[in-house]
C-alpha cells in the first residue's frame, strides 16, 4: 500500500475513570511533598540519568498523577538516586523518597497480582 | 553446710544465667564465618587476650569513656558495675578466709552476713566490714543517681534517656531492689547482733531500737535473694543481656573481627551488646535539631533484638556516624544500619516466651528484585588512557565553581590528567547503597570500575566524599585513591603549585563521609592552614556535625533538613569567619542555602590562592611528571 505519511493519531484523552491513580495516592500518602510539585522541570534538567538516556522525573510525576503508569514502570528503575534533583528543587520536594516510593508501589502491585 | 531455703531463688537465677551465657556464646561462635572463627581462635591465644582483659576492666567496669565525656553519668555506670564487681570479689574473699571451710557454695559470699551474723566485731574483721560497707555505699550512691535519672535525666547531664518496655522495667526494678534490700537485710541482722560497720551497723542499731530486727531481717533476706533471682532470669530478655555479650564482643573486636557489609553473627553480638544507655540519642542531630527522638541507634538495636519491623527507623538517619563515635561500647552502628536497609521489610511473627530465650539467627533477607539489570542502557564504557583520573561526581557537577577550581588547579600543576565524567558521567553507586539497593549499586560500580581500570590510571582523584567512601570500600581498584584535598596537599608538598597566602579567617567543616566515614582529617586542615587563617570550631574532626543534606536520610522533609543545616552553620560560624570551608560539594550546597557567610570548598580557596606564573614557567611546569609512587599511605 502506498504510504502517504499520514497515520492515526494516538488517543490522547486522559480518562481518570479508567486510569489507575493508586500509585500516586500511595506515594502522596507517604510523602506529602509529592503534592506540592509544580512540574517546573528543574529536576529533569539536573538529572544524571536524564543526561544519558530518556528519563525525566517531571514526566514521571505528571504520568503518575494522571494514572498512566505503564510508561513509568520501566522508566523509574533507571534512576541512580544521586540526589541532585533534591538540591535543585525549588519546592523542596523529597524527590528521592518519591522515586523510592514509586518503585515500592510497583513492586507491591506486582506481588499482590501474582 | 549452712543452708536456708531463701537462697534457692538466687541459686536458680545464678546457675541459669551462667549456663545460658555459655550456651549463647557457643551458639554465636558456631555462627561466625570460618575466617572469623580463625581470627577469634588466634586472638584467644595472643596479645588480643591481654588487650581484651584490659579493655573489659577499663570499659565494662570502670566505664572510662563515659567518665571522660560525662562524669556524673560515668560515675553512675561505674558505681553499679565496678561496685558490684568489687562487692562480689571481696565478698568471696571474705567468705573464704573468715569461715571454717575454704570452698564455699557461691551463695555463701552473697549472704555472708546472714550466716555469720557475729562476724566483724573487732580487729581485721572490723576493718574488712568497713570495706564491705564502703563498697555498698558506693553502689547505693550510683543507684540513687540512676533512680533520679529515670525521672529527670538532666541531673546526670543527659538530655534524653531511653524509653523501656514492660519487661525492661520489671528487670530494672529487680536490679534497683537488689542493693537496698541487701542494705536493710544486713542492717537488721547487724542491728540484732550489734555488729556491722559505719553503714549497716549504724542503720541497724537505729532500726533495732524500735523494730524487732531479728524477725524482720529474714523477709528482707528473702527479698534480696528474690530480686537477684528475678534479675538473672529476666536478663536474657532485656537490655541487660549486654553484660555477658559485651565480654564476647570485646574479645571478638580485639581479635580483628569487623562488621563489613554482610550480616553475620558478629552483627548479632553487637546488637545484643547495646545497653540502651541512650548516649547516642544525645549525640544525634535529628534529636537536638529536629526533635526526632525515636529513631536513634539505641532504638534500632532494640527493635532488631525484639524482632520488630525497623524499616522506618533504619531509613530515618543521616548516616553521619556521630553515634558510632560516641557509643561507649564501640558498636559499629552505622554499618549495622546500612545492612538493615537492604532487608526485606516483613511483618515479624509473634514470638513465644521460650523462643525469646532462644532466638533464631536474626533474619536478614535481601530485598527481592525481578532479576533484570536496571542500568543495561548505560553507554559503552570509554577507553581513555591517562595517568591521573579526575572523577568530579554528581554533586560536583551541580556546583560548577568547585569543578572549575579543580580544573584550574589540575591545569596549573601541569600534570597529565583526564576528566573522567566531564560530560556528566555515571553516579558512583553510594546513593543507591544508602537507599538499600545493593544489586543496582553493583551495576554502577562495575561500570565505573571498568572505565577506571581501562584508563590505566595510577591516581584517581575525586571531589566528593560520598564517591570517595564508596571507591574506598566497595570498589576493588588498582589505583591510588585520593580525595582532592589529599591530592592538592600532595601537589603543594611536591612544590607543583605556587600559592599566595589569603588574609582570610576560615572555619572548616569536616564532611561526615570524609572524616568519620573515611578517616581523612589532617590533609584538609593542613591545606587550609597553608593558605588561610584557620579557626577552630566546637565541632572539629570526629566530633563534626552533619550538614543535614545527607543522602542517607530519605524520610525527613526539606524543612527539617534546613533546620539541621542552619543549626550546624550557627555552631560553625560562632567565630565569625570570612569563609566557611568544607570539602564536600553537598555540604557546600546545603550550607550555602542557609547562611550569609561565604561557603567555599577547599579547592575553590586553593584555586583563588594560585599564583599563575608567566607562560614560560608554566611550560616548564607542564613537563613535570610524577615519577615515583606518590603519598606513602
Amino acid at each position: 500500500m502506498e504510504k502517504f505519511g499520514f497515520s492515526l493519531i494516538k488517543d490522547r484523552k486522559i480518562d481518570y475513570d479508567v486510569n489507575d491513580r493508586s500509585i500516586a495516592e500511595y506515594v502522596a500518602a507517604r510523602e506529602p511533598s509529592f503534592r506540592i510539585c509544580i512540574e517546573c522541570g528543574c529536576c529533569s534538567a539536573a538529572c544524571t540519568t536524564g543526561n544519558l538516556t530518556k528519563f525525566s522525573l517531571r514526566e514521571i510525576q505528571i504520568l503518575i498523577k494522571r494514572g498512566e503508569n505503564d510508561e513509568v514502570r520501566d522508566m523509574i528503575r533507571k534512576c541512580m538516586l544521586c540526589g541532585k534533583c533534591i538540591l535543585v528543587c525549588p519546592r523542596g520536594v523529597n524527590t528521592r523518597n518519591v522515586i523510592l516510593l514509586i518503585q515500592e508501589a510497583f513492586r507491591k502491585k506486582t506481588e499482590n497480582a501474582v | 553446710m549452712q543452708f536456708d531455703p531463701f537462697v534457692i531463688p538466687f541459686n536458680i537465677g545464678l546457675y541459669f544465667i551462667l549456663i545460658y551465657a555459655v550456651a549463647r556464646s557457643v551458639h554465636w561462635f558456631r555462627n561466625l564465618s570460618r575466617s572469623d572463627k580463625l581470627r577469634l581462635q588466634r586472638g584467644f591465644f595472643g596479645a588480643a587476650f591481654v588487650k581484651s582483659l584490659k579493655e573489659i576492666f577499663m570499659e565494662s567496669l570502670i566505664h572510662r569513656k563515659i567518665l571522660k565525656s560525662n562524669f556524673r553519668l560515668g560515675y553512675m555506670h561505674m558505681s553499679l558495675a565496678f561496685g558490684w564487681f568489687l562487692l562480689i570479689l571481696f565478698g568471696t574473699i571474705e567468705a573464704n578466709i573468715f569461715s571454717t571451710r575454704h570452698l564455699n557454695p557461691s551463695y555463701k559470699a552473697i549472704f555472708f552476713k546472714f550466716f555469720n551474723p557475729d562476724h566483724g566485731r573487732t580487729g581485721f574483721e572490723a576493718v574488712y566490714s568497713f570495706l564491705m560497707d564502703f563498697i555498698l555505699a558506693f553502689i547505693l550512691s550510683g543507684l540513687i543517681l540512676a533512680i533520679i535519672k529515670r525521672f529527670s535525666s538532666k541531673v546526670v547531664g543527659m538530655k534524653k534517656t531511653t524509653r523501656h518496655r514492660t519487661i525492661d522495667k520489671i528487670a530494672l526494678t529487680a536490679l534497683w531492689l537488689i542493693f537496698p534490700s541487701r542494705l536493710i537485710a544486713e542492717s537488721l541482722t547487724s542491728g540484732a547482733h550489734g555488729t556491722g560497720s559505719f553503714l549497716t551497723g549504724s542503720l541497724g542499731s537505729v532500726l533495732a531500737s524500735f523494730l524487732p530486727a531479728n524477725e524482720l531481717a529474714y523477709p528482707f533476706w528473702w527479698l534480696y535473694s528474690l530480686s537477684l533471682g528475678t534479675f538473672f532470669i529476666l536478663l536474657p530478655l532485656t537490655r541487660y543481656m549486654h553484660i555477658p555479650t559485651e565480654l564476647f564482643l570485646i574479645f571478638a573486636r580485639n581479635s580483628g573481627i569487623r562488621t563489613g557489609d554482610q550480616a553475620g553473627a558478629f552483627t548479632e553480638i553487637q546488637i545484643y551488646s547495646c545497653s540502651s544507655c541512650g548516649i547516642c540519642i544525645d549525640a544525634c542531630q535529628l534529636n537536638f535539631s529536629t526533635g526526632i527522638t525515636n529513631i536513634q541507634s539505641a532504638y534500632l538495636m532494640k527493635g532488631i533484638r525484639n524482632n520488630e519491623d525497623v524499616s522506618d527507623i533504619a531509613f530515618n538517619c543521616l548516616m553521619c556516624g556521630r553515634c558510632d563515635r560516641y557509643c561507649p561500647v564501640g558498636i559499629e552502628l552505622t554499618p549495622i544500619r546500612m545492612i538493615r536497609r537492604w532487608v526485606e521489610p516483613v511483618k515479624p511473627p509473634k514470638q513465644s516466651l521460650l523462643s525469646r530465650y532462644f532466638p533464631d539467627r536474626i533474619k536478614v533477607t535481601p530485598v527481592r528484585t525481578n532479576g533484570q539489570p536496571s542500568f543495561s542502557w548505560l553507554p559503552e564504557a570509554e577507553i581513555n588512557k591517562a595517568e591521573i583520573l579526575y572523577y568530579a561526581g554528581c554533586m560536583t557537577h551541580l556546583t560548577p565553581t568547585i569543578r572549575k577550581a579543580m580544573i584550574k588547579i589540575l591545569d596549573a600543576s601541569g600534570l597529565n590528567y583526564r576528566f573522567l565524567d566531564e560530560n556528566g558521567g555515571v553516579c558512583c553507586g553510594r546513593p543507591l547503597m544508602l537507599a538499600g539497593k545493593h544489586k543496582e549499586a553493583r551495576e554502577l560500580i562495575n561500570y565505573n570500575s571498568e572505565m577506571i581500570s581501562n584508563s590505566g590510571a595510577r591516581i584517581l582523584v575525586t571531589s566528593c566524599p560520598i564517591c570517595y567512601k564508596v571507591f574506598k570500600e566497595s570498589y576493588y581498584l588498582d589505583v591510588e585513591l585520593m580525595h582532592h584535598s589529599q591530592f592538592i596537599k600532595m601537589l603543594i608538598d611536591r612544590d607543583m603549585l605556587r600559592l599566595r597566602f589569603l588574609r582570610k579567617t576560615v572555619a572548616y567543616h569536616t564532611p561526615c563521609d570524609l572524616g568519620r566515614g573515611s578517616g581523612v582529617y589532617d590533609e584538609p586542615r593542613e591545606l587550609l592552614r597553608h593558605v588561610t587563617l584557620l579557626q577552630s570550631t566546637d565541632f572539629d574532626d570526629d566530633d563534626s556535625l552533619c550538614c543535614g543534606g545527607s543522602l542517607g536520610n530519605t524520610k525527613i522533609s526539606y524543612r527539617q533538613k534546613s533546620k539541621i543545616a542552619s543549626d550546624a552553620v550557627l555552631a560553625l560560624t560562632k567565630g565569625n569567619p570570612d569563609i566557611l570551608a568544607t570539602a564536600c560539594p553537598l555540604c557546600k550546597k546545603t550550607f550555602a542555602a542557609v547562611t550569609e557567610t561565604k561557603v567555599a570548598d577547599i579547592a575553590e580557596i586553593v584555586a583563588e590562592a594560585i599564583v599563575l606564573t608567566p607562560s614560560a614557567s608554566r611550560e616548564s611546569l607542564s613537563k613535570k611528571r610524577i615519577q615515583e609512587p606518590v603519598a606513602d599511605s
